[in-house]
This record gives C-alpha cells, structure tokens and sequence, in this order.
C-alpha cells in the first residue's frame, strides 16, 4: 500500500487516429487499476468506440466517459482527479490537455506520441511530466518509458 | 454536442492551430477580451483552449475559438441576441474586476477561475467611438 493508493486517475484520449493510443489506454488503466488507483478513461466517441470493443467485457478499463462531459464537470466542480495523463498527438490534444491543467487540480503527464511528437512537446506551456516516443504503430518504447514513471509513482 | 453546433455560425477559419485561431480573432474583431479555459458561452459551450483565450466582438456578433481533437481549432461567428448579451458580459466583468484589482495591487494568480482576467485583457480602442 502506498499514500495514492486510492487516488483518482484520469485518462485522457484524444483523436484515435495514431493505433498506439487505444493499446497504451488499456494498458495503463489496467496497471494503474492493480496499484491500487482509481481509473477513469475519458474519450471521444470514436476513441472509445475502439476501447469498448478491444475490452468489451471491461476487464481493462472499469469506467468509461465522455471526454467533453467530463471537462464540463470538473469545470462546474462536479469532480475532479489528482492524477490526469493526457494522451496527445496533435494540437488539439495539447490544447485539450492545457484546458485540463488549467481547469483541474490533477498533476499533469503528457503522453505524447506521434511522428511529430518531439516538435509538440516542446509547444506544451503548463507544468507537467513530459512522456514522448516518436511512435505510431509500435506502442513498446511509450509501454517502456510509462512503466518507469508508473513505478515512480508506485514508490 | 454543444449548443453551438445547433445554432446558426459563420466559419472563419478551420481545422488549423490554436495559436492561429487565437490571432486571428485578435485581428479580425473590433473588441477583443481574453478569458480562461473552460469560460462558457452562450447556453453550454465551454470554450478548450490555451491562455489567453481569445474572445472578439465585431459589430454585434461574437467571435470564439471552438477545438475538436480530431479536427483541430476553428474560429466561429454568431451574430444574433444571444451574442449581444455575451459580447455585454465580457464588457460588464472586465468593468467589475478593474476596481478591485486597483485596490489589490496586482493580478489575480489562479487560472483556475473560468473568469476573465483583467491581466489578459487587452481592447483595442475603436478609433470611431
């Protein structure tokens, strides 16, 4: 048991056009979910379109939400989280992860992907743990460099 | 889905960056005031964005940034009596917050508050008024 066991984690996808977004959802609900955390995967409707049916029996991800419901509720103090990663591969992601910031409590990770993802980290202004992988279709060095800040987290 | 896409817009600019969106309402409006993400407008948009946020006024109509993650930002018009009364409290809370700012001595430090902040606001003077 650690002090954020408990804690409440949101996952923020954006626009699923990159594959290793929907792999790297389910992967991290589901180990941050066995370290003991609260998880809650936000997403568009295609986004979590493709996450209900790659984990139709919902053994991955327990809660599943509206991405633009769930800001309107943190903005309206409805709930809000101590822990958001918020998955980005364009400007829209990044501009959707500033809004979070700056409307939430959480503390910030910037899952940052993509073939441009170096160039879009660097245009990310709020204070946040930056995880960046060049990546696109092979989720395996974004898994890696996750497991190294979820293992932070766990210590 | 937002009120605004069931209501009667004009497309100013689409699917391009926030920053570009951002100036161009900076250039393209008579008033422009800044307000911070999650701000809403009209009867339930909460406008995505990065600070400063911009929010123009052209005659009567509003101008505001409007961000989908799959199709990047847009700059939206809406001109009707809805609008008039928006583009009316922007101007009513930059008046309110001025005093008490004055009073304080400097700007406010959270941007958690979805309120306009008299430290981004910045209007251009209109040359005719």
């Amino acid at each position: 048991m650690n002090f954020m066991t408990g804690a409440k984690v949101l996952l923020m996808m954006g626009c699923p056009e990159i594959p290793i977004q929907t792999s790297i959802a389910l992967y991290l609900s589901h180990k941050l979910t066995k370290l003991g955390f609260d998880v809650t995967v936000a997403g568009t409707t295609a986004a979590s379109k493709l996450l209900k049916v790659s984990d139709s029996d919902g053994y991955y991800v327990k809660k599943l939400v509206d991405l633009d419901k769930t800001i309107v509720d943190i903005i309206e103090k409805r709930t809000d989280f101590d822990m958001c990663f918020a998955f980005m591969h364009n400007d829209a992601g990044m501009t959707y992860a500033t809004t979070m910031s700056s409307i939430s409590q959480a503390r910030m990770y910037s899952i940052v992907f993509g073939r441009n993802a170096e160039a879009l980290a660097e245009t990310i202004e709020f204070d946040c743990e930056k995880i960046v992988a060049q990546d696109v279709h092979n989720p395996v060095r974004l898994k890696n460099k996750l497991d190294k800040v979820m293992e932070e987290i766990a210590r | 889905m937002s009120c605004i896409e069931q209501m009667k817009y004009k497309i100013h600019l689409e699917r391009t960056s926030f920053k570009e969106a951002r100036e161009y309402i900076e250039q393209n409006s008579d008033e422009v005031h800044y307000v911070s993400p999650g701000y809403k407008i009209f009867k339930d948009y909460y406008i995505i964005g990065i600070p400063p946020i911009a929010v123009g006024a052209k005659g009567n109509a509003l101008l505001f940034t409007y961000t989908k993650p799959c199709h990047g930002s847009f700059v939206l018009s809406i001109d009707n009596e809805d609008s008039v009364k928006e583009i009316n409290r922007l101007r009513e809370s930059e008046k309110e917050k001025e005093p008490a700012l004055l009073k304080k001595g400097k700007p406010p430090e959270s941007s958690k508050a979805p309120a306009a902040s008299y430290q981004d606001i910045w209007k251009k003077q209109d040359p005719e008024s």
